[in-house]
């Protein structure tokens, strides 16, 4: 299973990478997969033991989010 | 050529724009529409360039701000993506036709229109926005800097008039974005339009729109936005609210490597140098008999733009031989800012306008100036 992240706008997503790879997180932008439904096609993916901390850089960095979903990836 | 046509759109770039070009033009992909990394470096390119200029103009995060083609396409997104008929909008005579063709065709489907007038400095009452305020009135629609005078608009001033009865500050920074500070949020302005290759120093095509929170701008085009494909309507959330179909992503990767470069040399630096060039040609030219110079040459900060004729003769011959005599680019005739031209009395004459940027030397400006010199005694 993966932790996968949707975005509403391209601009979301590349915020997330932006904020992650300064703070060297874990994970990395994705196609979204089949099985979720999201607005913008890209989707941060990473272990799902990183989601506290991945949640609690958004809240720090003011990264917007659509939706938290753990899946098969 | 000594060039000094820089409101025109600045000729030098900063190195290391041609190459961001030649660079994305070879390895960029579509931005938002893939996850391969040819895609997503034109993402984090454009992404950059969103963050560099949310720095510039404090717009409030990257999200807020939308690329277009250019000012005009800007203009006219905000333009007619906020009035409604029945709205009453004010704006200036020292407006664009940019502004100006919007605002008329609005008025033709039922928006009412007040114009501020200009005196024959090209200079406006602030006073007159506050008298003008209507109960239906929506926005007020301003320049920064006047694109034929150079003077520059205390903005501001108009953010708080337009602050304190509640009505949307669209303001036109073609000319002062790159060069003058330019605060959004300190400023009270809601829609800030600008375009990337005049004092950004970018590549033509690219511009952009930057929307304050809060702020609803209708888009102008509707289409393809990489989100959201089964929903029958665009995207309502910004920045792609504002961007329907493909970015010019190759022109925003050299317009970040502009936006890097006034970073590192500061808009004080370019701004006091580029003034210097303008207030030592104005103090040169108008010490010449038969020169007439426009504007309001009293206030300090002004776009560095000195426009003039030479006595009764035609504009655009002064340009003429201004450039096969002595190799000096200018721009002659009228400047696509009719209003202006009525307050200065220039609309036969037209006007020869020199303008100029970072790149030019004292050297051109002494030049143009003898040139002008010899001109005038002919």
């Amino acid at each position: 299973m993966r932790l996968v992240i949707t975005f509403r706008t391209t601009a979301e997503a590349m915020a997330m990478e932006r904020v992650c790879r300064e703070q060297q997180a874990d994970g990395r932008l994705i196609p979204v997969p089949r099985s979720i439904s999201a607005g913008c096609g890209l989707a941060w993916c990473a272990a799902p033991q990183s989601e506290e901390a991945l949640m609690q850089l958004m809240r720090e960095h003011g990264v917007a989010c659509e939706a938290v979903y753990s899946c098969l990836v | 050529m000594i060039y000094l046509d820089n409101a025109a759109t600045t000729l030098r770039k900063p190195e290391g724009v041609a190459a961001a070009v030649a660079q994305a033009l070879t390895s960029m992909g579509n931005s938002g529409r893939g996850a391969h990394d040819a895609a997503l470096d034109a993402s984090r390119v454009i992404y950059e360039a969103r963050e560099r200029l949310d720095r510039l103009f404090h717009a409030g995060g990257a999200q807020r701000i939308a690329f277009t083609a250019n000012a005009t396409q800007s203009l006219n997104t905000a333009i007619k993506g906020t009035l409604r008929s029945g709205d009453h909008v004010i704006t200036t005579a020292l407006e664009h036709n940019s502004v100006l063709r919007p605002l008329y065709e609005m008025q033709a489907r039922g928006v009412e229109l007040t114009v501020i007038p200009a005196d024959t400095k090209g200079r406006i009452r602030y006073e007159a926005f506050e008298e003008a305020v209507r109960g239906n009135t929506r926005a007020i629609v301003c320049t920064h800097g006047s694109n034929l005078t150079g003077n520059v608009t205390d903005i501001a001033r108009v953010g708080s008039i337009a602050g304190a009865h509640g009505l949307l500050l669209i303001a036109d920074a073609s000319q002062t974005a790159g060069v003058f500070d330019i605060d959004m949020q300190r400023m009270g302005i809601d829609i800030l339009c600008f375009t990337g290759h005049k004092g950004l120093m970018g590549p033509q095509g690219t511009g952009g729109i930057a929307v304050r929170e809060g702020v609803h701008v209708r888009p102008l085009l509707t289409g393809g936005s990489g989100i959201m494909t089964y929903s029958r309507e665009h995207p309502d959330r910004m920045p792609t609210a504002l961007e329907a179909g493909t970015l010019n992503g190759h022109g925003i990767a050299g317009l970040n490597a502009a936006l890097a470069f006034l970073e590192e040399t500061g808009l004080d630096v370019i701004r006091r140098y580029e003034q210097a060039l303008m207030h030592a040609f104005h103090d040169a030219v108008t010490a010449i008999p038969g020169i007439t110079v426009y504007g309001d040459f009293e206030e300090e900060e002004r776009c560095a733009i000195v426009s003039l004729n030479v006595r009764d003769y035609d504009s655009a011959e002064v340009s003429d031989a201004l450039y096969t005599q002595y190799g000096i680019a200018t721009r002659p005739g009228a400047h696509c800012a009719p209003l202006m031209h009525q307050a200065l009395g220039t609309v036969e004459q037209g006007a020869v306008r020199f303008s100029f940027s970072y790149f030019n030397t004292m050297d051109e400006v002494h030049a143009a100036a003898a040139a002008l010199r010899e001109l005038a005694m002919e």
